[in-house]
């Protein structure tokens, strides 16, 4: 059901010599939520994309509880930021659309289909999606079209739930109601879980450990452990969140190469003389 | 606080100079002459008739002026005269259904091979370097300077009318349709790979599937080619059809059925537009 990740010394080299990764080692815990945050064109994505086999990595090997994966597999689902969803299928078809899959389907019992339908109906409740079950994605809003792309991942089984930028389209109120379903979802379904955000808040908020990657070549910067237990909306303004917060924005900033723009902004709003 | 307090018990002196209050605009509707802006339906269809009709009259008023040889140029009137001859004749609906049988049989030969391999084309790489090229360039093959070939490869049988409306319309069509695939979001087809989909399954599951409405509106636009290939067709080997009939009209100077001949065309491909969209809206209704 959940698996203990391993990235061996990854690394990834575009046709054209641009070195988007330099070795990257990191071990995830089963069951263990990590966000990865960093400056744009850090490669954050690309690792994320490496990890789901939807981007060939140039050299090191990823073990999946041991067992070394190559290219795409239902074992590492991943739900996108946006346009994901099929159009044509109601919210339930969309669910179930790995069980029209042959991977899925080989092999099945009666018991495993009736488990099967069992468990679309329990992630269309855990996600709050009983009232739309038969819409069609146009006429949902953006949080419960990324409610459906993340029960149609979760339906799967996969043993990493891989999310990039999954909430970097929705408004900002909507965001935290994601947040807080994300926690209970991660306490339901215990999946090894990886997320990849622009956003420092979404990733402490969420996450039991935050990478920060560095751009140029992309490679881990720090680490940070997240300490709080309790999620709650009230935690988004405690003071050693905010520390946190300012900690791993500082990192970011130091390692973007912003200090020109920084150094340009206070030249312009310098006083004059 | 005390600001607004002096205003609210302002003298009534100071009110009367105050501007008197715009009128409420009475027509609340949005505006007609925006970039981009909205029309409502009835509206739109009003607009749309005043200049069916505007045209119709400026037509009988040129050919009622007497101004034009109406050998040139015949009424309206003349050619609803026209068609009721040629329908009375008995060959008017003779030559329509052959026509119809023609466009569809060459369309349908052309669909049935070009929406396969466009979608390939769509889905793989290798597929498209084989193919795409070769379209591209058989695409500017002026269809019509194929006449004497398909002439002498088919002879005057129906094959020849055929294969020239499919020369006109297969090559776009291809490429279309192939675009039509690629435009489906990559999202949709990296979402399937990772729940476990095979190459196949893609294609046939995610890729027809998302693009089957915009492949159905390139068979629409590619419907009106096979049309215009049709005339050329029955223009230079037929002795049926409408495009023969506008030839025929033509050598015995029957200006007025040559216009029948056109607007029938016109017609039946308008007919078959609205059909096609209405099914496009009938067969997915879950397009935003």
């Amino acid at each position: 059901m959940t698996a203990r990740v391993v990235l061996q010394s990854i690394t990834k080299t575009f046709p054209g010599g641009f070195e988007a990764l330099a070795p990257i080692d990191l071990a995830l815990e089963p069951g263990s939520f990590t966000g990865i945050v960093g400056a744009s064109g850090c490669g954050k994505s690309t690792l994320l994309r490496i990890i789901a086999g939807l981007e060939t990595r140039s050299a090191g090997r990823i073990l999946i509880d041991g067992e070394p994966v190559a290219g795409p597999g239902r074992d590492r689902t991943m739900v996108f930021q946006d346009y994901s969803l099929y159009p044509w299928l109601t919210v339930m078809q969309n669910i179930r659309f790995c069980r029209t899959l042959a991977v899925h389907a080989r092999n099945a019992t009666d018991s495993d289909i009736g488990d099967a339908t069992r468990r679309s109906v329990a992630l269309l409740n855990l996600m709050g999606l009983a009232r739309v079950e038969h819409a069609y994605p146009k006429q949902l809003s953006g949080g419960m079209r990324q409610r459906v792309a993340i029960a149609r991942a979760l339906m799967a089984k996969p043993a990493v739930l891989l999310m990039d930028e999954p909430f970097g389209a929705l408004d900002a109120q909507t965001r935290e109601v994601m947040h807080d379903l994300i926690l209970h979802v991660k306490s339901a379904e215990k999946r090894t879980i990886i997320f990849v955000t622009h956003d420092v808040e979404e990733a402490i908020y969420l996450a039991d450990r935050v990478v920060v990657l560095a751009p140029h070549p992309g490679r881990i910067d720090t680490i940070e452990d997240i300490p709080f237990t309790a999620r709650h909306r009230d935690l988004r303004l405690d003071p050693a969140f905010l520390t946190l917060k300012r900690r791993i924005t500082d990192r970011i900033r130091a390692t973007a190469g912003l200090s020109g723009d920084l150094d340009d902004l206070k030249t312009l709003t310098a006083p004059a003389g | 606080m005390t600001e607004r307090a002096k205003t609210a018990s302002a003298p009534p002196t100071a009110r009367a100079i105050q501007p008197e209050p715009r009128p409420e605009p009475h027509d609340l509707r949005a505006p007609l002459w925006v970039v981009r802006g909205r029309m409502d339906r009835g509206r739109y269809i009003a607009f749309a008739l005043a200049s069916f009709f505007g045209l119709l009259i400026l037509w009988e008023l040129v050919a009622a002026a007497g101004t034009i040889n109406p050998l040139f140029l015949p009424g309206p009137l003349a050619v609803v005269r026209a068609l009721i001859a040629w329908w009375q004749s008995g060959d008017l609906w003779a030559d329509i259904g052959i026509s119809v049988w023609r466009v569809m049989a060459g369309f349908a030969l052309s669909a049935v091979i070009a929406v396969p391999l466009g979608l390939y084309i769509g889905a793989y790489q290798p597929v498209r370097a084989l193919f795409e090229p070769i379209m591209e360039f058989a695409r500017y093959l002026p269809a019509v300077a194929f006449v004497p070939l398909v002439l002498l490869w088919f002879g005057l049988g129906e094959s020849a009318k055929i294969s020239l409306i499919w020369i006109g319309t297969f090559f776009q069509m291809v490429l279309m349709i192939s675009e039509d695939t690629s435009r489906v979001p990559m999202a949709q087809i990296e979402a399937a790979r990772t729940l476990g989909a095979s190459n196949s399954e893609i294609v046939r599951l995610v890729l027809f599937r998302s693009a089957m409405p915009a492949m159905l509106d390139t068979l629409r636009i590619t419907l009106g080619f096979a049309w215009t290939y049709l005339v050329v067709a029955e223009l230079i080997a037929a002795n049926s059809g409408l495009g023969f009939a506008i030839l025929q009209a033509q050598r015995y100077l029957q200006t007025d059925k040559i216009f029948v001949g056109i607007m029938l065309i016109g017609i039946i491909g308008l007919i078959t537009d609205q059909v096609l969209r209405r099914l496009h809206k009938f067969l997915f209704p879950w397009l935003p």
